[in-house]
């Protein structure tokens, strides 16, 4: 029997989106801000109602396709607050520069829910769905600003490679079905410790699955959509595709791994290595010679992408003969999910301080930053603590999750891996001190103050708190991720590999 | 007084970052205000580390002070539940850090009274790095260690690339921009390696915690690691520490650093990365470190030689202290490669020494260039007919540098050369040769800048300020007193020298 209770979240943020379009549709346009306003407060109380409600309650809908565990429910949150901050985020810019401001942001919460359906996928076919959910919501927020050539480049690039990945994704995901003959990650689990030597279909369509995903996430070599886009969408769109759609996708990566494909471990964790290597490389190297603050910064989240699908690569440790172990793997679920949140927030909070800078002076070069520190020093305060945030200096969040992240990958055997990485966070540090470097060390050319709406501040502030007090204090939030990653320890999928071991 | 004793180590870390908290309150234009404000903190500051020095009990010896708060639990390991503590306490070895700190913290202030322009947010950032300076000094959990290792190194691209002053003459330029990046590449780029070695000793112990009293006890690191891991401290750190030849980033960095961040700089900043190579390095891989003391007491030795040698060559009075930084560095780590007791101990009373002079000699520098707007030495001329006060300051600093007995440099470099000649004599006597450039280099400095006929252009200029010379004066009192009465320092750090001793022994 199925306990819709349980799906109450999912149901409101659909109805919320519903009720958005039809309010558009009334509301004279002078007062369309305030559908932004609705939708935030909208996002924020589902986010509410489901911590306050639902934290503790479990349970399967739909034979086992949809799960409401801790993991879930902790990623619903997060998705909500990110929705919530991203409406927040863009109604100067709606207002300023683009048209339909109730399509925006219906679709926006459309994209939300969306993502809170990945999270709680438990079957091939129902994440798929809810990924093209999330991925056709964003093809058409990254184009929203039609009369800007960028804008339209940007979206097409995104829309065939996005396209093309999902074939890929797809195609994949058939193959698995075909030779295992089960799209349920714990049946998949089951079968591949039944079958402890991969056919070489199923490897096929592993590593389908894994470029497939990695074009989702813009892992190298298939991340190179990734700043075309973020240049060309909307600044608002650009914070989302960066912190949201990249989240979902990882909340999915870590949920397949760990529950369906933990017991292939052997197979594609130099698989998984080589990419992350790869991926925090290229990304930090790329971003060293960027002028454009967006493309800067959507290099940069290539290089966390790396981090993060290291932490991805380390859930399992493999020894010498091939032999899968998790008993240490809670380290890397928490450390993923940990610089998830603290890369969200930093991410956040740089995307706004960009798109209140673009606001106010149409510009959006690093060059043009220059004497930020006079010209606003709230934005360039929290700007320059994201940047430290995200190189990983500690009174900042980064510096906490990537410690836990690079300690987990170190533990599970992948010491040099995580040696690498610290030293992809030398070369990041240099590219993101040459941005504090604009604005508070170079002259400035124009001092005129920039003007920044009320509500932006406010935000940002709560960001820069929010940055501050995870540094500082993280233990809460660790408490909350370990109970989301307790539910994917007691999954089943892991429950058959450790019968298995026995 | 339990309680407060047990919350003093906190408050020497939480005390500079309120402070910074408060200042973000006040507005930037009452700049005396500020003043007040960070002088009195400070002084707050120097209290407690006065404090926790006079009271600490060198005959109990140990770890003393201590207050321990679980900060993150890591499930699954055998202490996973102590995970991540922070645990301060303080030994002898630390209380002499931590005194040492507080005295160039309150004369640093003191000294940036005369920063005009954006006091505030210099003051700010000021505090953020001096908390953690702190941090490390009393940090028993090598994560806190290492999180405090790395919030002193945040604010430095700032403070130097926006207060700094750039140096240009004529065939030799640098930017502040560029020594602020260059300083920040090279420290980051050495807790690249520390942090490496941190997640090796990590998994290596297995037990699921940074204590590292737990680790020193519980994790059996066999030799082959040792042999590895090792050298990732001995190099992350001794970057810090000015070692040869990482240190080119030192003499750019305090050259273009203003007069207080010089003074935080090569007065305590370059000893985090000696204490760094002690706490850690030895405490935690006395095996490796006795193969690995060879190679440090060689580079030590070029420190000292080449260091001295390069200070010879500088026109610029800030690089000629931080040459002779580099130089004095040298016998610290020469004095640790030895692990024996007298050249350990040297090497520990050598970090204070060094860090209040090279303090005294930033303060004296700037000034002299805050009222005559040079460092060069082919300018200036006879400076002691109108700064006669600088000029008796500078030749104490002087003195100091070059080993005069009766200051505490030569108390310092005593105990290096002793335990030298019982251990690497050939490179003692290379340490020796370092003397005696210094006390050229030095001699001949003070002539030139100081002596003979007063330039034209200087007619007018002025003496110290009052709060200068308070501030130096606190400096001198501190170098007398060590050198007239060094036992009360040897005293302190002697529980730890033989408790480190011990570990190394014990192999």
């Amino acid at each position: 029997m199925n306990d819709f209770n349980l799906l109450l979240p999912e149901f409101f943020v659909a109805g919320l989106a519903f009720l958005v379009l039809a309010t558009d549709l009334v509301i004279p346009d002078a007062r369309k801000h305030l559908l932004a306003y609705g939708s935030a407060a909208g996002l924020f109380g589902v986010a509410a109602f489901s911590l306050i409600f639902l934290w503790g309650d479990t349970g399967t809908l739909y034979d086992g396709a949809i799960v409401v565990d801790g993991y879930a429910l902790f990623f619903k949150a997060f998705f909500l607050v990110i929705g919530a901050f991203v409406v927040l985020a863009s109604i100067e810019h709606v207002r300023k520069h683009l048209e339909h401001p109730g399509e925006y942001y219906g679709i926006l919460i459309f994209t939300v829910l969306a993502m809170m359906l990945i999270a709680a996928s438990r079957e091939l076919l129902t994440a798929y769905i809810s990924l093209e959910l999330l991925s056709f919501g964003l093809y058409v927020l990254v184009a929203y600003d039609r009369y800007n050539a960028k804008s339209n480049e940007g979206g097409a690039k995104y829309i065939l490679l996005g396209a093309l990945s999902s074939a890929l994704l797809l195609y994949g995901m058939s193959q698995i079905y075909g030779l295992l003959g089960t799209t349920r990650f714990d049946g998949i689990a089951e079968a591949l410790v039944a079958t402890p030597d991969l056919s070489l279909g199923v490897l096929i369509g592993l590593v389908l699955i894994i470029a497939g995903l990695g074009f989702k996430i813009a892992a190298v070599p298939f991340h190179m959509w990734a700043p075309d886009a973020y240049e060309g969408a909307p600044v608002p769109v650009t914070a989302y595709l960066a912190v949201g759609s990249k989240t979902a996708a990882f909340a999915l990566v870590v949920r397949l791994f760990m529950e369906a494909l933990i017991p292939a471990a052997a197979d594609w964790q130099v698989i998984l290595v080589i990419m992350a290597a790869l991926t925090m490389t290229v990304g930090n190297l790329g971003a060293l010679v960027q002028t454009n603050i967006k493309r800067l910064l959507a290099y940069s989240s290539i290089g966390h992408v790396g981090y993060l699908l290291m932490g991805v690569a380390a859930l399992a440790a493999v020894n010498g003969d091939g032999l899968v172990s998790v008993e240490r793997s809670n380290m890397a679920i928490v450390g993923v999910v940990l610089h998830l949140a603290a890369y969200g927030v930093a991410n956040i909070a740089l995307f706004i301080c960009v798109g209140a800078f673009y606001n106010a002076t149409g510009k959006e070069d690093i060059a043009d930053l220059a004497g930020l520190a006079r010209r606003s020093p709230m934005i360039a305060l929290v700007m320059a603590s994201a940047l430290f945030s995200l190189a990983g200096l500690p009174l900042f969040a980064g510096f906490v999750s990537k410690f836990y992240l690079f300690n987990a990958v170190g533990t599970q055997g992948l010491l040099w891996l995580a040696g690498l990485a610290i030293f992809a966070s030398l070369v990041s540090l240099y590219y993101y001190l040459m941005i504090v470097r604009q604005m508070y060390v170079e002259p400035v050319h124009d001092d005129t103050p920039i003007r920044v709406p009320r509500l932006t501040l406010g935000v940002l502030g709560v960001l820069f708190a929010g940055m501050v007090f995870l540094g500082v204090y993280p233990a809460p939030l660790v408490d909350a991720i370990q109970y989301a990653a307790d539910a994917l320890l007691s999954s089943e999928g892991v429950v058959h590999l450790l019968q298995s071991l026995d | 007084m339990e309680t407060f004793d047990s919350y003093v180590l906190f408050a020497l870390i939480a005390l500079p970052l309120a402070g910074a908290a408060l200042l973000i309150g006040v507005p930037s234009n009452k700049v005396g205000l500020i003043r007040w404000l960070a002088t009195l903190v400070s002084a707050v500051i120097l209290a407690l580390s006065l404090y926790t020095f006079a009271l600490y009990d060198h005959e109990a010896g140990g770890f003393q002070f201590e207050r321990a708060w679980v900060w993150l639990e890591l499930t699954g390991w055998p202490l996973g539940g102590q995970g991540i503590v922070l645990d301060l306490a303080i030994d002898g070895l630390s209380a002499l850090m931590v005194l040492l700190t507080g005295i160039v913290m309150f004369t640093g202030v003191l000294v940036s009274w005369n920063v005009s322009e954006r006091s505030k947010d210099f003051s700010i950032l000021y505090f953020v790095l001096l908390a953690g300076v702190f941090g490390v000094f009393v940090s028993l959990d090598i994560f806190f260690l290492f999180f405090f290792y790395e919030l002193a190194v945040l604010p430095m691209y700032l403070l130097i690339a926006v207060w700094g002053s750039s140096s240009d003459f004529g065939t030799f330029q640098r930017t502040k921009e560029y020594s602020a990046m260059k300083l920040m590449m090279y420290l980051v780029a050495g807790s690249v390696l520390i942090w490496i070695a941190i997640i090796a000793i990590f998994v290596q112990a297995d037990m699921g915690t940074f204590g590292l009293r737990a680790l020193q006890e519980g994790g059996e690191f066999s030799p082959t690691f040792q042999r590895v891991f090792f050298p990732f401290l001995m190099v992350g750190f001794g970057i810090l520490a000015g070692l040869w030849p990482f240190h080119t980033w030192s003499p750019d960095g305090h050259v273009a650093a203003p007069t207080s961040v010089s003074m935080v700089h090569a007065g305590v900043l370059m000893k985090l990365g000696a204490y760094g190579i002690i706490r850690l390095g030895i405490g935690l891989m006395p095996e490796g470190a006795q193969e690995w003391m060879p190679v440090l007491v060689a580079l030590g030795a070029v420190n000292v030689i080449y260091g001295a040698l390069s200070a010879m060559g500088q026109r610029d009075l800030k690089y000629v202290v931080g040459y002779s930084s580099v130089s004095h560095m040298g016998y610290v780590l020469m004095g640790i490669a030895t692990l024996h007791e007298l050249g350990l101990s040297g090497a520990i009373l050598q970090m204070f020494s060094h860090g209040i002079m090279t303090a005294l000699f930033f303060v004296l520098i700037g000034a002299i260039y805050d009222r005559t707007h040079t460092r060069d030495i082919g300018v200036l001329e006879g400076m002691s007919k109108r700064m006669g006060t600088i000029g008796v300051l500078f030749a104490v600093a002087g003195l100091t540098s070059l080993g005069l007995p009766g200051l505490s440099g030569f108390v310092a470099e005593l105990l290096v050369f002793l335990g030298l000649f019982q251990t690497y004599p050939i490179l003692g006597v290379l340490g020796v040769v370092g003397a005696a450039i210094t006390a050229v280099y030095i001699l001949r400095l003070i002539a030139k800048v100081f002596f003979g006929t007063l330039g034209e252009q200087w007619r007018d200029q002025t003496d110290i300020s009052r709060i200068e010379g308070l501030s130096a004066g606190i400096l001198v009192a501190f170098l007398l007193l060590m050198g007239l009465f060094p036992f009360p320092f040897v005293r302190v750090i002697g529980s730890s020298v033989d408790a480190l001793l011990a570990l190394v022994a014990g192999v």
